[in-house]
Parts: C-alpha cells; sequence; structure tokens
C-alpha cells in the first residue's frame, strides 16, 4: 500500500521534474552574474582559478557560513556520541582483543603513503588560487590519510586536543581576517593585502591564506569525525 | 541518440533524485532512509553542475594566459557544489551517529518498530 502510494507521488514529482527540465536548455550559456566575476576577476582579486574567487572573494561571508554549518555538524556529532563513552570504554576492554591486525600490504603502503598523501593534501590547499582545488578538498584528502592510519592502527587514536586546537584556529584565522578586512579597507572579509602578480604562488591576497586555514579546520574536523565514530563502534 | 546526450545529465540527477526519494518514503531501515538522502544530495550536486555547464567551453581557471574569458562555464554553481559536498560528509556524519544512539535506546534500526516515532 505504502509503496503504491509513494509511486505515485514519485511520478507526480517526476513530472514537475520533467516540465522544469524542459524549461533549462543544457549546455546553452546562461551566465549572467558571473559575466562580471569572469572578466574582472583575476584584476579584482588576483586568483586565476575564478572558482576560488567567488568562493572566498564574492561570496566569502556565505562560505564562512558554510564552515560554521560543518563546525557544528562536527560538534553536535561528538556530543551525539559523549554521553555513553565512559560506558562503552569498559565493555571494551576484552573486545579489543578480537580486533584483526592489518595485512602486511596495508600497512607497508599506509606507512609509505601517509606523508605523500599529506603533502598532496598539502599542494592541494596552497595553490587553491592557482590550479582546481583548495581548502575544502585538500581538507578532504588530508582526512583521508589519518582515515587509512586508523584502518591500520585501529588502537591508537589523534591527539585530541591539539586537533581541535587546529580546527579552533583555522575557523579564529578565517574570522579574524574578516576583521582585519573591516578594520583596514571598512568592509568585512575584504581583500586588503595586495594582490601581487596573477599565475605566481604569492598573489590574491587574503585567499591563499583562507584556504590553508579552511583546509587544516575541515581535515582536523573530518578527521575528528572518523576518530569519535570508531571509538563509538569499538 | 543526439536527444540523450543532451539530457544525459538531467536525466541522471533526476533519477538520483527519484531513486532517493523511493528510498526515504518505502524502506524502514534507518541506515537505508539516510543513504537514500544521500542519494537525493548528490541528485542535485549533478543537476547544479550540469546546469552550469555550456558546451564546448573549459573550466573557469586561467591558469594560461591564452585562455579566452569567453571561453569558460559559469562557476558560481561549482562554487555552490565545492562547499555543499563537504558539508554533505558531515552532515550525513551527524545522521548516522545519531543512528547509533537510536539503535542503542531501541535495539532496532527498523524505524516502524521505534515507538517514539509514531504519532
Amino acid at each position: 500500500m505504502r509503496r503504491v502510494i509513494s509511486i505515485i507521488i514519485l511520478l507526480i514529482i517526476a513530472g514537475g521534474l520533467i516540465l522544469a527540465f524542459s524549461q533549462i536548455p543544457f549546455g546553452k550559456n546562461k551566465i549572467n552574474v558571473a559575466n562580471y566575476y569572469i572578466k574582472k576577476g583575476i584584476e579584482e582579486t588576483g586568483a586565476v582559478n575564478i572558482i576560488t574567487s567567488v568562493v572566498l572573494n564574492y561570496r566569502g561571508f556565505d562560505t564562512l557560513g558554510e564552515v560554521t554549518v560543518l563546525f557544528i555538524a562536527a560538534i553536535g556529532l561528538g556530543a551525539v556520541l559523549f554521553v555513553e563513552r565512559k560506558v562503552q570504554r569498559k565493555v571494551s576492554s576484552n573486545k579489543e582483543d578480537k580486533i584483526k591486525k592489518a595485512s602486511l600490504i596495508l600497512r607497508t603502503g599506509t606507512q609509505l603513503l601517509f606523508p605523500l598523501i599529506l603533502l598532496f593534501s598539502t599542494y592541494i590547499f596552497v595553490h587553491g588560487h592557482l590550479t582546481p582545488g583548495g581548502g575544502f578538498q585538500g581538507g578532504a584528502i588530508f582526512a583521508s590519510a589519518f582515515l587509512l592510519m586508523y584502518l591500520v592502527f585501529p588502537k591508537q587514536s589523534i591527539n585530541k586536543k591539539s586537533s581541535s586546537v587546529a580546527e579552533s584556529l583555522g575557523g579564529l584565522i578565517f574570522v579574524g581576517i574578516g576583521l582585519l578586512g573591516l578594520i583596514f579597507s571598512g568592509h568585512f572579509l575584504a581583500n586588503f593585502l595586495p594582490k601581487g602578480v596573477p599565475r605566481t604562488i604569492f598573489s590574491a591576497g587574503i585567499i591563499p591564506i583562507i584556504y590553508i586555514a579552511i583546509g587544516f579546520k575541515v581535515g582536523f574536523e573530518i578527521t575528528v569525525i572518523i576518530d569519535n565514530l570508531l571509538e563509538r563502534s569499538k | 541518440m543526439n536527444f540523450l546526450f543532451n539530457w544525459m545529465y538531467y536525466f541522471a540527477s533526476g533519477g538520483l533524485i527519484l531513486v532517493g526519494l523511493y528510498i526515504v518514503l518505502v524502506k524502514t531501515n534507518l541506515i537505508k532512509i539516510i543513504i537514500g538522502i544521500n542519494f537525493i544530495e548528490t541528485g542535485v550536486n549533478i543537476l547544479l553542475i550540469s546546469i552550469g555547464y555550456i558546451k564546448g567551453r573549459t573550466a573557469p581557471i586561467f591558469s594560461t594566459t591564452d585562455i579566452n574569458p569567453a571561453d569558460v562555464v559559469d562557476p558560481v554553481p561549482q562554487a555552490l557544489v565545492l562547499t555543499a559536498i563537504v558539508i554533505g560528509v558531515a552532515v550525513l556524519a551527524l545522521a548516522l551517529s545519531i543512528v547509533i544512539r537510536v539503535y542503542k535506546h531501541n535495539k532496532t534500526l527498523d524505524v516502524t518498530k521505534i515507538k517514539g516515532l509514531k504519532w
């Protein structure tokens, strides 16, 4: 009964979607507001990656809100799982012996790849204003390195305090640079540093600094999420 | 054939959204419902990217000087999806943590058997 009703609802929604999609031509030029970003982006922000200049300069305030959503999700996860942790510890002591040791291939591969993955993620978020990538993607790669470590050494965990300090510092740098922009240029998150020469690494003013802060923030946030979920499942 | 090629991305995103909605409406396992919500999210992301796409144009990154500004796709949807993906991961993790708590409390993942969810 429920299946039939839901299929009817889905058919109605599908009809609506088809009506809507048929009005949107695929692959045609529909750029309206972004024309300004594409034409003036490099000279106004110094970043050759227009997506980065949209994320951190034209819509930097929006990104600050999104980073806050991420932060609240990570905190919420910690709060939801925290309540039972003390009870869990007692049970886990005899369970811990049952955890299988990771295979030789996984262990050796992780030990070799871990620094390289960290290096690659750093490259991704330092070059956010020059090449495809940026803080969010680099942070996800950063966390994937720690996920590999957790798969190999499930009994160990990262230092909670220092990771939360790094995470908070990332957010504080973002807000602090925004406030410095308010002091020096009169707008929150204004690009007050010199723009430099486009296509060089020291260009685009505040954009690389904010992206490095976001990279560490996202990386440590996802690592702490993985840590919390794993600790719960032990 | 040409028709299919032109509308492929819309079909894919619409299909993902509908599959996700079907899972949310019909399945009773909480983890399956969350995976359905993730399907909807992926569909919406693909939809945003494919609306911003313009045929024959390249990514809006002027890494060399010979890229013409009239030759790039719309950067705004890509900027939106960029942050939406990472937020999706965090929200998915939050939802799964709530599921862990619900399972501890009720010893079941079936929404029809959890009394607190009935009205």
